[in-house]
């Protein structure tokens, strides 16, 4: 049996996961407790944002995020990959930077816009 | 010099100002101005580039640059005028506002309705009184997510964090994805401040420890610096003398709690909160100086963006029907509410109680996490409404809505109290 605290919205609920009974959950509030406790134990997934170097904007980092979860297993990687990305603008919300970021199936994106106007 | 005249001035461009500025637009105010002191608006909201914002209000997990882009977008959709870089230096009862910025030098500004939208500082160092020299490293996690997040920069290799408020567990995450090695979070309470699922997915994904009911009792290092000591605290949070140990680091975060930011509000004479450190507000979010209005983390600390979203667009509503009538919103019987048992304050203070309001929403928080409450509202010693709750924390903002019906219950003259009890 073991003990996770639901991330799925601030209420964060004390589940318990049955690792030998199929990973039964129980002590969630909502079905969506249900399923982060299988995912959780199964294959964890996580949201990844950071920043990379921006050039042209005047401003010096443009901040983004994978499109989805990724397998928390490759978080790191992603983040490799991120460090070593220079882009420049203009830059669009939602723009794709990477597209299957370190094979995750998701994208890297921007999560602001620069119009390029800058220095 | 010539006065500028603007119906409805908006002092701060961040979250609160730019859904205020919206709403009054949307309910016909030709004549708005938002005054923001930095380069662009969007506030904080630009250095959060963490996920988990917008979904109450969008039902999107949003980031906090792509929270700030759609209100920006709605702001530039619309008429209203925007100055950067505008720093406002005073504010009086009269509602007149002295600016100063780089392009304008200095200026007059008299407004007939005000929303106060400035936001809120981290309690720093000297807030909390930690002992020891006073080295370089020792700083803010919202000031090192800005250096972080913004400028691209690095603010040290090993790093400490003093308090588990949100900022410092997602600052914690962000530095160890960065390659920093996160040593501990420190919280001097038996509880984290910040929300489970920060501990979870900021703390314990990157095996930080979190050591609660500890405190840093000294900060050692001349230029910079160079180990912090950690004890334990007793259940009067004095340090247990024997538990000390020292870590050494190159950086301590404080997340000490945030403050909302009033000066202007004093120096207009808005009456203030000793509890939520922000203005005293009626129902409709207007402060106790006529056509003066608050929302956001300069009336109370919010947890959620979403929740100053929705609270700053009903002062923007407020704002613009004192302006429609040119008169006070205000009149009824003047009540006052009361924070009573379990609850550490509520937001409004006050209310009109107005033969058409039709519904008032009243916001607190509670002063203790505890699982199975109800929170009474009683007036003139007779329970009007009951509300049930699973869970409560200090942490999480709590909300009641009071319908027509209930409203209608309430005494002259008496107070309305809430409190919080057990359900059996």
């Amino acid at each position: 049996m073991k003990e996770l605290i639901c991330i799925v919205c601030p209420r964060g609920c004390h589940l318990k996961v049955d690792e030998n009974d199929d990973y039964k959950v129980t002590g969630h509030r909502c079905a969506r407790g249900v399923l982060y406790g299988y995912q959780e134990m199964t294959a964890p997934t996580r949201v990844v944002t950071s920043t990379v170097v921006l050039e042209n904007a005047g401003e010096e980092r443009c901040p983004v995020r994978t499109s989805q979860a990724v397998p928390k297993a490759k978080m790191f990687e992603v983040i490799d990959i991120v460090r070593k990305l220079k882009i420049s603008a203009p830059v669009s919300l939602g723009q794709v930077l990477v597209p299957d970021i370190a094979g995750s199936g998701a994208d890297l994106i921007a999560t602001r816009s620069f119009s390029g106007t800058g220095n | 010099m010539k006065t500028q005249q603007y119906d409805l001035v908006v002092i701060g461009g961040g979250p609160a100002g730019m859904a205020a500025a919206v709403s009054a637009y949307d309910q016909g105010v030709r004549s708005i101005v938002i005054l923001e002191r930095d380069k662009q608006l969007g506030g904080i909201l630009n250095q959060c580039i963490h996920n988990g914002f917008g979904l109450h209000h969008f039902k999107e997990e949003l980031s906090g640059p792509e929270y700030a882009e759609r209100y920006i977008k709605d702001v530039r959709a619309r008429d209203i005028e925007v100055r950067l870089e505008s720093m406002v230096l005073d504010l009086n009862s009269e509602r007149i506002i002295q600016l100063v910025s780089p392009s304008h030098g200095f200026e007059l500004i008299e407004a007939k309705a005000v929303i106060l939208a400035m936001g809120s500082r981290e309690r720093a160092r000297g807030g909390i009184g930690t002992p020891g020299t006073r080295p370089a490293g020792v700083l803010t996690a919202g000031a090192a997510q800005r250096y972080v997040n913004l400028e691209g920069q690095r603010v040290g290799e090993n790093i400490v964090i003093l308090g588990s408020g949100d900022i410092g567990l997602i600052m914690a995450r962000r530095l160890s994805l960065e390659g920093c090695k996160v040593h501990a979070c420190v919280e001097i309470m038996s509880e984290p401040g910040g929300l489970a699922r920060n501990i979870v997915q900021c703390l314990q994904d990157f095996d930080i420890p979190l050591l609660l009911s500890h405190t840093v009792t000294r900060i050692e290092g001349k230029k910079r610096i160079e180990a912090v000591h950690i004890a334990k605290v007793d259940m009067q949070m004095r340090p247990i003398p024997g538990t000390e140990r020292r870590v050494a680091c190159d950086t301590l975060l404080l997340s000490v709690g945030l403050i909302p930011e009033n000066e202007l509000s004093r120096a207009a004479g808005v009456e203030l909160d000793n509890r939520t450190k922000g203005p005293q507000v009626f129902e409709n979010l207007q402060t106790s100086v006529p056509g003066v209005f608050a929302c956001g983390n300069v009336l109370h600390i919010h947890d959620l963006v979403d929740h100053v979203s929705d609270e700053s667009a009903r002062a923007g509503r407020a704002a613009a029907a004192y302006l429609s009538k040119q008169t006070d919103t205000a009149g009824g019987d003047l009540i006052a509410l009361e924070a009573g048992r379990g609850l550490r304050y509520t937001v409004p203070q006050r209310l009109h109680l107005r033969p058409d309001l039709e519904k008032l929403d009243i916001f607190f928080r509670v002063t203790h996490t505890a699982e199975e409450q109800k929170i009474i509202v009683e007036s003139g010693g007779k329970q009007i409404a009951l509300f049930r709750r699973v869970h409560v924390a200090p942490g999480e903002m709590e909300k009641i809505t009071l319908p027509a019906k209930v409203l209608a219950e309430i005494q002259p003259g008496a107070k309305l109290s809430l409190r919080l009890e057990a359900a059996l």
